[in-house]
């Protein structure tokens, strides 16, 4: 008590100051602790780890032997899985996102409107969601059945179409699959997006009335860019959550008929779990992460052109 | 203002405009709202027939043309199912796993947010990048060596690493979720709070946790989904039957159980429906009695940020 006394006052602030400040740093470390021990355990070592067994040989129980680039020159060369089940997933990318971006908006765009009833409508398109994946692919699995199912069905007693073969016709398995998650995941995505639509400033699409602008006016000079951002975010997430396709497939298809649904995490998964390529398989694992990282770098670079965000443009002109 | 006399025609053409206009957008909004009935109808029909399926006999099954409703409900099928495969007992191994997941999540991840949001220290925002920059990693790079680390353990075929993950962090999502909302708390409330001499566990568990129900409430809702759906994990970890979650005994009911039966040729598709009705459940029920939570949850998360 004394010596706080005898101290001039803005050195006694000083102290107290930084008497707060580590005891702030402190309290702060302690609640990040399990995230640090987590991400130490579960992230950075594995990480490491399965670099490391990139580069050799573990046919597991055995130990691992270091051969160098020889995973990665057999990936790219001798296994001809390889590139089967990267065409497969690009395929399988290519078109589920788009295709699930633009549903999901046009969901959206129809539960902005103030109508009868709207929390029913929005709870049945994201009931489908709420399914876990081995019953909904059971559910597909005997609605697409080609010869007793429903969908062939109608296509004949309506249109005397004879249905393809869905599940068991090597052409039409991805389709299918890309049907279920159109259905799957449509109601989330468009969750995201309705809270960005709901964001939008009514006053933007009022002065655009007064300007006389019309319905498709409005939505491709208002909606779109105001809603740029919420798109960009689903494009990015939608991308790097289809390149991981596998529980669809693994329950439906096995990755068939004729390695047709035979997609990139199916063949690692198979490669380190059946096959107990421990070392092939983790190259595989670093050449996706590769992969979704080259392609989420090349879609923020392109987000400069497109995103639009109110403080102005993403990437400033050089 | 035109009179009839002078002006007649003028105004009855703009009566004319006026009508089309009307008609032109009630066809729009007309349009607009039948596509929505058929989306819905198109989205919740799948449900209804695995609903319709599970309550039919193996006759009825694939008929053409086929039944829209089961003439006479077989609600047995849902107790038949359990003798062929201990599914009760998959359901309540699910069960255990979501709940002590979903509580470790949630306690985690509301920790972790706390610290980021409310206390000052070194590193912070570099910390917080990596979190948000985790949430991009595919799952895939970690695999094998966190199954080598279980097998370590002697934890394979023990539910341990499906549930203590989710309390070492609880998912970078979520910290986010959390964070976000914290952040948004008044800095008063937190400085009243230390002025009365709170210390930052009480503020926590007295103040914090509270005002954070809705998010709280969603987050709960995305881990039970998250956990009861699971696939890989009770895949990797689990291989004796009784402790099969769900999500795998499905499987091995298509696989294993039905196929054996079938091979005399009956349809087997009641049963298969029967289980994934069953599994739908407990995340339906929960979603439909917190719906209000979630929605209000999402939005207030902030999430298009």
């Amino acid at each position: 008590m004394n010596q706080a006394q005898r101290l001039p006052l803005p050195a006694l602030r000083k102290q107290k100051r930084s008497k707060q400040a580590l005891a702030e740093e402190r309290w702060g470390y302690l609640f990040i602790a399990p995230w640090i021990l987590g991400f130490i355990i579960f992230i950075v070592g594995p990480m490491l780890a399965s670099l490391y067994f990139s580069f050799t040989q573990y046919s597991f129980p055995l130990t691992p032997r270091w051969i160098g680039l020889g995973n990665y020159i057999q990936a790219f060369s001798k296994d001809e899985l390889f590139p089967t089940s990267l065409w497969n997933t690009v395929y399988y990318v290519g078109l589920s996102v788009p295709l699930g971006v633009l549903l999901s908006l046009a969901l959206a765009l129809l539960m902005d409107r103030n109508i009868p009833g709207r929390p029913i409508w929005r709870t049945i398109y994201y009931l489908p969601s709420i399914v876990p994946t081995v019953a909904a692919a059971f559910l597909f699995l005997y609605i697409f059945q080609p010869d007793y199912g429903l969908i062939n069905g109608w296509l004949w007693r309506l249109f005397a179409i004879e249905g393809p073969g869905w599940f068991i016709s090597r052409v039409w398995v991805k389709p299918t699959l890309i049907l279920l998650s159109l259905w799957a995941a449509g109601g989330p995505t468009m969750i995201i997006i309705l809270a960005g639509l709901q964001g939008i400033p009514g006053e933007l699409y009022d002065a655009a009335e007064v300007d006389g602008a019309d319905r498709w006016q409005k939505f491709l000079n208002i909606t779109l860019p105001m809603l740029s951002p919420t798109l960009f975010f689903v494009s990015v997430t939608g991308l790097i959550g289809a390149f991981k396709i596998f529980s669809a497939a693994y329950v439906s298809t096995g990755g068939g008929p004729f390695y047709g649904s035979y997609f990139y995490v199916l063949h690692l998964f198979t490669q380190a779990f059946r096959h107990w390529n421990l070392g092939y398989a983790s190259a595989l694992a670093w050449i996706l992460f590769v992969i979704i990282l080259i392609l989420t770098l090349v879609q923020f670079k392109l987000a400069g052109r497109w995103v639009y965000y109110e403080s102005g443009m993403v990437d400033e002109p050089k | 203002m035109t009179t009839r006399s002078e002006a007649g025609t003028l105004q009855s053409k703009h009566e004319r405009n006026a009508r089309t206009r009307r008609q032109r957008v009630s066809g729009f909004n007309l349009l607009v709202s039948l596509l929505t009935v058929a989306l819905a109808v198109l989205f919740v029909f799948p449900l209804y027939w695995a609903v319709a399926s599970a309550l039919k006999r193996p006759v009825e099954l694939n008929i053409i043309p086929p039944l829209w409703f089961p003439p006479n409900p077989q609600w047995q099928n849902f107790i038949m199912i359990n003798d062929t495969i201990p599914f009760y007992r998959f359901m309540w191994n699910t069960a255990v796993v979501t709940i002590l997941t979903t509580i470790g999540g949630v306690l985690s991840a509301s920790l972790v947010g706390y610290g980021f949001s409310h206390f000052r220290f070194r590193g912070r925002n570099v910390l917080f990048l990596i979190v948000l920059s985790t949430m991009m990693l595919p799952s895939e790079v970690t695999l094998i060596p966190t199954y080598l680390i279980f097998n370590q353990l002697g934890w394979i075929d023990s539910f341990k690493p499906l549930i203590v993950p989710a309390y070492l962090g609880g998912g970078a999502f979520s910290i986010f979720l959390f964070r976000q909302f914290f952040s948004s708390i008044p800095k008063e409330l937190n400085d009243a709070a230390k002025i009365d001499g709170c210390n930052p566990l009480r503020f926590y568990l007295s103040i914090l946790m509270p005002l954070s129900i809705p998010v709280t409430i969603t987050l709960c809702i995305l881990y039970f989904q998250y956990a009861w759906n699971d696939l890989m994990g009770p895949l990797l970890y689990l291989t004796s039957l009784e402790k099969y979650t769900v999500s795998v005994g499905l499987l091995f009911l298509r696989t294993q159980a039905l196929s054996s039966i079938s091979q005399r040729g009956a349809p087997t598709e009641h049963l298969l429906m029967a289980g994934s009705v069953l599994s739908m459940l407990p995340a339906l029920i929960l979603f439909f009695l917190l719906q209000r939570y979630f929605i209000r949850g999402v939005i207030m998360s902030g999430i298009k940020g």
